[in-house]
């Protein structure tokens, strides 16, 4: 019962305490579960952070899972799931109840405009850093390139084209050339 | 009815965001304004706010969401289908997936996935800040104000790099740009 009780509040510290989602958090687990709490190894926190890129969702959440099952199984996973989530639910549950009243007050309503440009800069930043990550092969930036002008296209006329859509036809072409052509190296 | 369309639409969020939750915004812009759920301005605010409360971006906007759509058992319901896919993927990694992962064509999809959602990220932050300056809803004319806005930010967030070697943290910026808000617009 108390390992339980365990998962919960220490994941739910970690939920509270990180901003700056899930890279940041990442490194609040592996201070938390592997030097203080022991509970996995670092080979362990690695592996589950390039699972965790590789499938979708927040990487905050497969990491608690993880670890959750590791300790106690599947209620385990589910307690330490619950718990990171919690605090940033109460927070956001809270804001969204006076947002729309804030937003009436002259000078608020102008700090949002000015960060509604932060966000955008912020989201062009994080993306350019990503490119900077890829591998330097054709293939990958002709799949970025593609997406990034067709999106922006369906953005800017309102296409009715989802992103999901996109990624699908990545995915087949990816895997088109594969069967024909083998692997990269 | 607005809970199963909830549902539906963040269980979609929490499949398809591949890439952490920059991979996410573009998706839940998707979902959130096809259902009409919310006006493109309010998303950007709410992208904001979940950037600078504690927490995954991904939660803390399906909580939003869910709570301006539904109240409290809509925000509930939305952030746990946004969460479920990702909690059963573990455990399927857990059980069986790791070798699947490593499969040659499972990693084949992969490397055409990632490249993809980067072009998609990088159009919606392009987007964003075009949108910001020459509205394109309206009149499609230059807005001034927002124009020397995203150019002092520009010059801080990279400025700081060169002088500092050191990224502003997002925070940081977000309140910057509220300070510059009320000044430039207030004027």
């Amino acid at each position: 019962m108390s390992i339980l009780r365990d998962l919960f509040l220490t994941f739910a510290q970690i939920g509270l305490f990180t901003f700056g989602g899930g890279y940041a958090m990442i490194a609040m687990i592996e201070n938390k579960c592997v030097k203080q709490k022991n509970w996995i190894s670092h080979d362990d926190m690695m592996n589950v952070t390039v699972i965790a890129e590789s499938t979708p969702g927040p990487i905050a959440i497969n990491c608690a899972t993880f670890v959750g099952f590791k300790q106690a199984g599947f209620l385990g996973s589910l307690v330490a799931t619950l718990g990171i989530v919690f605090p940033s639910f109460v927070i956001i549950f809270v804001i969204s109840m006076f947002l729309d009243y804030f937003l009436e007050i002259t000078w608020i309503s102008n700090a949002f405009h000015g960060i509604k440009i932060a966000v955008g800069i912020l989201i062009l930043d994080a993306s350019l850093t990503m490119v900077k990550k890829m591998k330097r092969k054709i293939l990958p930036f002709i799949i970025m390139t593609c997406s990034f002008v067709v999106m922006l296209l369906v953005n800017i006329f309102s296409w009715n084209i989802s992103s999901i859509c996109l990624m699908s036809i990545a995915a087949i072409v990816s895997l088109f050339i594969f069967v024909i052509m083998g692997a990269p190296e | 009815m607005i809970y199963l369309e909830l549902i539906l639409g963040f269980l979609r969020v929490g499949c398809f965001s591949f890439g952490g939750a920059y991979g996410a915004i573009p998706l839940i812009r998707d979902v959130v304004l096809s259902y009409g759920w919310l006006t493109d301005e309010t998303m950007t605010y709410m992208i904001a706010v979940a950037e600078s409360t504690p927490g995954p971006i991904m939660v803390n906007l399906a909580t939003y969401v869910g709570s301006s759509q539904a109240g409290f058992w809509g925000a509930v319901l939305a952030t746990l289908s946004v969460v479920l896919p990702s909690f059963f993927v573990i455990l399927l990694v857990m059980i069986a997936l790791k070798t699947l992962l490593k499969n040659k064509y499972a990693q084949a999809v992969l490397r055409g996935l990632k490249p993809c959602v980067i072009g998609i990220i990088l159009a919606t932050g392009v987007y964003m800040i075009i949108n910001n300056c020459i509205p394109f809803a309206s009149d499609a004319s230059v807005n001034f104000q927002a124009v020397s806005i995203t150019a002092i930010l520009v010059v801080v967030l990279f400025g700081s790099k060169i002088i500092f070697k050191k990224k502003l943290s997002p925070i940081m910026l977000i309140i910057i740009a509220a300070y510059l808000g009320i000044v430039v617009y207030g004027i």
